[in-house]
Parts: structure tokens; sequence; C-alpha cells
């Protein structure tokens, strides 16, 4: 997992580590129950205070992508709801595009496809 | 949170400067940036809590304890880096610890050596051999190996190059790791606090400018910069301090995201610096 903070950019420091560590979550480079790096062990690897990259957790925690057990440490939570509704969503658009692809290679208007689409929703139901 | 160190209502009278009314404080774990110009009273206010010089009123409280009552207790958990040399400059390190040994009830050799080696200083030298960087070294050493509880450091950087300050920043970041420790750093060189530094208490002619969290410093503080068209009395109310030049004006705002509502694309808005905040601060309108 990489973090890169800029000083430059608008974003506060906190949110640039929450939307990476989100982003490397969603993209499975680390996976639940997966140990992250100390708050104080963090900040000294990043070079900023601790304050921040404990509000960063703590926003990582509240949004329910972190879990952290006192004393021991933070871990990639297992069951975040969201999350995994993101990803499947994500899983869905691929297989939408897929399908509209196809699709247009035989000429399908979107008319037909939703018509198509419509009544499989109501069968499998 | 509790707090290692609280200051209330200090004052402190000489006959051509007044602290006045300092309060703020430290809480436990975390890394408190003092900075002020030269003569705003960061020594003094460090003087006092080592109750080095006696105070006229207020209180000063050090791990909950007052610092004129327990003032032996006090400094047996405070770690102390001045700026200017106190050691024996004839003697080497060995020398010069077993001087200070005593007075410590938690002294430990091992830790002491362990700092000697990483530092790599020379055991067998004497002190005046060495460098500015090499004191500063010697100092934390001392100040490391007797299990302190807060560090306490005035100017410790002050003359020393980027490099050195640099690999401080990295011993610094290592004390931290411990979340029982706080560290007070006081400072003119602000780019040194910008990094570690979680609180910043901003001194300036004895008072107080303010003491925050150096996130909502950095987030809402922002600098200005455009053609003098745009200043008018109404504009001008939203600015700290305003530099004017022929080609423009550059001025500090402490709320960034409404300078960015007026303004809009108008003028170049940028982030502060803490030396941007202190010298537009200090200096005012020029």
């Amino acid at each position: 997992m990489n973090i890169i903070i800029s000083n430059s950019s608008q974003d506060p420091i906190y949110e640039q580590i929450v939307i990476q560590i989100k982003t490397s979550i969603m993209k499975d480079e680390v996976s639940q129950g997966d140990a992250l790096p100390s708050i104080r062990g963090l900040a000294k690897e990043l070079r900023i205070s601790v304050i921040t990259t404990k509000r960063a957790y703590e926003e990582l925690e509240r949004d329910g992508f972190i879990e952290t057990v006192p004393g021991k440490g933070s871990y990639v939570s297992g069951q975040n709801k969201d999350l995994i509704r993101e990803k499947r969503l994500t899983a869905i658009e691929d297989k939408l595009t897929e399908v509209t692809t196809e699709s247009k290679l035989l000429n399908l208007s979107l008319e037909e496809l939703q018509s198509m689409l419509a009544l499989l929703y109501t069968e499998t139901n | 949170m509790d707090n290692i160190l609280e200051i209330k209502d200090l004052t402190k009278s000489y006959k051509n400067f007044t602290l006045d009314n300092l309060a703020f404080n430290i809480p436990r774990g975390s890394v408190m940036g003092f900075i002020g110009p030269n003569g705003s009273g960061k020594s003094t206010t460090i003087k006092l809590i080592m109750n080095l010089i006696k105070r006229d009123s207020g209180d000063i409280n050090v791990f909950g304890l007052d610092n004129l009552k327990h003032n032996k207790e006090i400094k047996q958990k405070i770690g102390f880096v001045y700026d200017e040399n106190y050691f024996y400059e004839e003697l080497n390190i060995m020398e010069m610890r077993n001087i200070l040994r005593p007075f410590y009830k938690n002294w430990d050799d091992n830790v002491f050596e362990q700092y000697i080696k990483d530092f790599e200083l020379p055991k067998k030298n004497k002190i005046k051999s060495f460098s500015k960087g090499m004191k500063i070294k010697l100092s934390l050493a001392l100040a490391l190996c007797h299990n302190a509880e807060l560090i306490i450091m005035d100017e410790p950087t002050s003359g020393l190059d980027p490099v050195f300050r640099s690999e401080l920043l990295d011993i610094l970041y290592n004390i931290i790791q411990d979340d029982n420790v706080s560290i007070l750093f006081s400072t003119h060189i602000t780019t040194d606090l910008e990094k570690i530094a979680d609180y910043i208490t901003f001194i300036n002619k004895g008072k107080l400018v303010f003491t925050k969290t150096k996130d909502e410093i950095v987030e809402n503080y922002g600098l200005v910069k455009g053609s003098k068209e745009l200043l008018d009395n109404d504009t001008r109310q939203e600015f700290i301090s305003i530099k004017e030049s022929n080609f423009g004006f550059e001025a500090l705002t402490k709320d960034i995201i409404k300078a960015r509502n007026i303004f809009k694309d108008n003028c170049i808005i940028e982030k502060a610096s803490l030396e941007d905040i202190m010298v537009y601060t200090v200096r005012g309108n020029v």
C-alpha cells in the first residue's frame, strides 16, 4: 500500500490519507484482517503529526473501513456493508458494460435491451 | 485526555518586557510547537516552567502538580534540552554523565550508552571539541535516559543545518512512539514544526496570539495574492495584515474558505505556512 502526501493539495492531509487507504482497500491491495501501521508509526513514516493520522484513522473507523482494537492496533475491517455493496455495484457495472458492448455489436436498440432486462428482472423475482 | 502541562494566567514583568497572562496546555502524548519571534517570551516561559526564575502570578502545573511545590519530583520526569551549552567543556561525555547521574532516580545507563552509540558521539573527546549538533545530541541523550515524560527543548535547532534538523526530527519521531511522552519544542524556525507538531502555541510581545491544533491552523489560514484594485474597506477587513507593493498585494486571512468565496478566481489563494502566519501577524500592514 502506498500513501503519498501532497503539501500543495487543497485537501487536508488527513483526508488524503483516508482516500488513499480506502482506495487500497477497494482495490484489494490490503485485505480483511490485515494490520495497518500504528497511528504513531504512520506519523513517523509520513513525517506528519500524530493528531493528523489519528484523525484519519478515526474517519476510516467511522466509515467502517477499519477496526481498532485498543492496545493492539488497527485492522482492515471485514463487515463493511457499504463497502461490499460498492464493490458489487462495480462488478454489476462491469457486466452491464459487457452487455452494452455486445448489444451494440448486434445493433440492439436501448429500448429493446431495456425490455429484455425488464422481462428478466420480473421473471427471476 | 489529561494534560501533562497546564499554564494559567502566567505573568512575569521585567523593566522592558512583560509576559502577560499566558495560558496554554499540552495534552499527554503530543508535540507542542512553541513559536514566536526573538524576544517574544518563549525562553522566559520555559524558564518559568523549569522554575529557574520566579513568576509574578499565575499557575504552572506539570504532571498535575504545582511546579513550585513539587519542584524536585517534577524535574525527575523532565528532559531539558537547552539552546546554549551548559556542559563542563573540559570533560568528556562519560565524566559529564557521572556528574549528572546522581541527580536522577530513574537514570538508565544502558539507554544512555545506546543513545551515545546511535548518535555516534565520541566518548573520549572533550566536550569543547564537539560541534553544535553533537552538543545538542548529547543534551538529548542526557534528557532521554532517565524516563522523562516531558521533553522541553528551547530552540534546539537554531544555528543548525537542514541535514541535522531532519535527523533531529527522526529522533523526535522515535521518542514519540511512546505515547506517554510529550514534547514542548520552542523555535523560530517554524518549518521544523510544520511536520511533527500536533499543537502550536504562538506568542508575540509576551502575549498569547493563539494556541490551536496545527491542522486547524493549516486548514484555515491562507495567503491571498492579487491586484490592489481588489482592496477596499470591506475586503481589507478580511485580513490579519496586508503587504502592498507597486505590483499588487499579499495578505493573510484566517478564513481561507471565506476568502475563496469573496475573491473567487480573481486572486491566487494558497495555504499559509507557519512562517507566513508569524511574519504577517508580527509585522502588521506594510
